[in-house]
């Protein structure tokens, strides 16, 4: 459970990573990356950890002071990713997202909302207004791991553009470039990358939108300049680098949907007690853990989101 | 007894990539950089069970190998065989003890419930008769017997990949390829049991 009454004494001691530890961090990611060993010497690359801007974030209910578990180490949330338009290798992403180009980045709205049209990043997301959200992360392949996140409420976002009453599902759209992201020449998903979400959970407190980690900006590979992160959702509805966003009435089909309709549903809620066609998901690896240990239902956010799905057969909508 | 240099170089290259593979989990033990990526066990399932699988192909290899050079009796075949079930065996023990630590309720779940799981189990089970009866003592005794046992190659190297295809969440290049190859392996077999069936034929 994250919310926590807290006090406002207790705001500033408790900012997830202090300034030490986050220069001490880069000292580390800088020597590991000179000693040009394997999965660190990647870091070193443009676009990536090193020439990150440091972001200034608020304190907030969700400062993931609850979460009792270890974060897990910046290098493998930075070399340990699925973006397969850079390729289908975990340490691919690290490797080549540096043509990505996230400056300039503009943002295609429309559909059933008032403020329809093209914004920049920052007309969306209000930097002097950013939050640190630590968040566990379930991939549906059984990993985990626990990311300091920084963004915005996806609501927040969603309150600017106005949506209609028309509007049940918001849809979101990954960049298509062949050039930028080299691994879309091979037709392994239909590019582009799609995902959705319901109104309300897209309206959720925990539903953010991520613009920085780790206390800096996004590195590409995590998905710069934008990306949804929806922390009781296996991992691939965190949709990356987004173009579009679209206020729809129908329940989109994402990606992984359309790959494979009887593996991936539309709500890929982490769920122990519904297994993948093809493996358990009842328990999970956390990254830099040895043993396994036992997948939470919701990924542990329950309190906060199972009313959502009131009455619903989570064995159906998977 | 005689060490031939040739049958020397292939055990030495057929144990690369294991030893590559320890030297690498050594490192990881120890906290040093290595190349297993951030979820080691997970990169260890896949080498081990690529390389067992590029093993049982290399296996079904020889043969037409060594009729297409004309080479009267196929060497090494049963060498390279012993790898595929070493590196097999690697497979099947990192998922029993670093995957799933001897977790049987997840394991028993797993092979009855997930074919996928259910075809690896079963390539591995049919590997065990065949490498226990590859002793020179035991071949000489089972005689006949032999041969037909070891045809179970086939099945295991089908099983196998049908596993490998099915274990792949998205880009299934791969599994094709080693498909393709089995495919092409066993066609040159029917070729060959063919050809020779319609000289018997002529002879008769």
């Amino acid at each position: 459970m994250l919310i926590k009454t807290k006090n406002a004494w207790d705001i500033s001691e408790n900012n997830v990573t202090s300034e030490k530890d986050y220069f001490s961090r880069r000292d580390f990611i800088k020597a590991a990356g000179l000693i040009g060993a394997g999965t660190a010497a990647s870091l070193s690359m443009p676009g990536s950890a090193l020439s990150q801007e440091k972001l200034k974030t608020l304190a907030n209910e969700f400062d993931g002071r609850d979460i009792q578990d270890e974060q897990t180490d910046a290098r493998a949330i930075l070399n340990y990713n699925n973006f397969y338009e850079f390729g289908m290798d975990k340490d691919d992403p690290a490797k080549n997202s540096h043509t990505l180009i996230t400056e300039p980045w503009t943002v295609t709205v429309d559909g059933h909302c008032e403020n329809r049209g093209t914004f920049s990043v920052e007309d969306l997301i209000d930097f002097n207004n950013l939050q640190e959200r630590i968040y566990r992360m379930r991939c549906v392949e059984a990993w985990s791991m626990v990311i300091p996140w920084v963004g915005v409420s996806l609501s927040e976002i969603i309150k600017k553009l106005k949506p209609t009453s028309n509007a049940k599902y918001v849809y979101f759209e990954t960049l298509v470039d062949k050039k930028q992201m080299p691994g879309q020449n091979k037709g392994i998903i239909k590019w582009p990358y799609r995902e959705g979400l319901r109104m309300d959970e897209a309206m959720n407190p925990l539903t953010i939108m991520a613009v920085g980690l780790y206390g800096e900006t996004l590195s590409n590979q995590n998905g710069a300049p934008l990306r949804l992160v929806v922390p009781w959702k296996y991992g691939f509805k965190g949709v990356k680098s987004i173009v579009k966003i679209s206020f729809v009435e129908k329940e989109p089909n994402s990606s992984w949907m359309r790959l494979a309709p009887h593996e991936y549903g539309f709500y890929a809620n982490v769920n122990p007690k519904v297994p993948h066609p093809r493996w358990s998901q009842a328990s999970e690896r956390r990254i830099g853990d040895f043993r396994r240990r036992d997948t939470l239902m919701y990924n542990g956010y329950g309190e906060m989101v199972a009313h959502l799905y009131d009455g619903m057969d989570l064995r159906r909508n998977f | 007894m005689k060490i031939n240099p040739r049958r020397l170089l292939l055990h030495i290259v057929c144990v690369i990539p294991a030893l590559w593979l320890f030297w690498q989990i050594w490192l990881w033990y120890n906290f040093a950089s290595h190349e297993l990526t951030a979820n080691p066990i997970e990169y260890i399932t896949d080498f081990t069970g690529d390389w067992t699988i590029r093993f049982l192909l290399l296996t079904l290899a020889i043969t037409p190998l060594a009729r297409l050079t004309k080479i009267k009796s196929p060497k090494y075949r049963r060498a390279i065989g012993l790898y595929a079930f070493f590196y097999g065996l690697l497979h099947f023990l990192n998922y029993m003890v670093l995957d799933y630590f001897f977790d049987w309720p997840l394991i028993l779940e797993d092979i009855f419930k997930r074919p996928a799981i259910t075809f690896g189990m079963l390539a591995f089970t049919m590997l065990i008769p065949l490498a226990v009866t590859s002793i020179k003592f035991i071949i000489k005794k089972m005689a006949a017997n032999w041969q037909k046992l070891h045809r179970l190659i086939y099945l295991i190297t089908v099983f196998a990949v049908v596993h490998n295809y099915m274990m792949v969440k998205a880009d299934v290049l791969i599994p094709v390829i080693h498909a393709m190859i089995l495919f092409g392996l066993l066609g040159v077999r029917v070729f060959l049991s063919f050809k020779k069936r319609k000289r018997a034929m002529k002879n008769i």
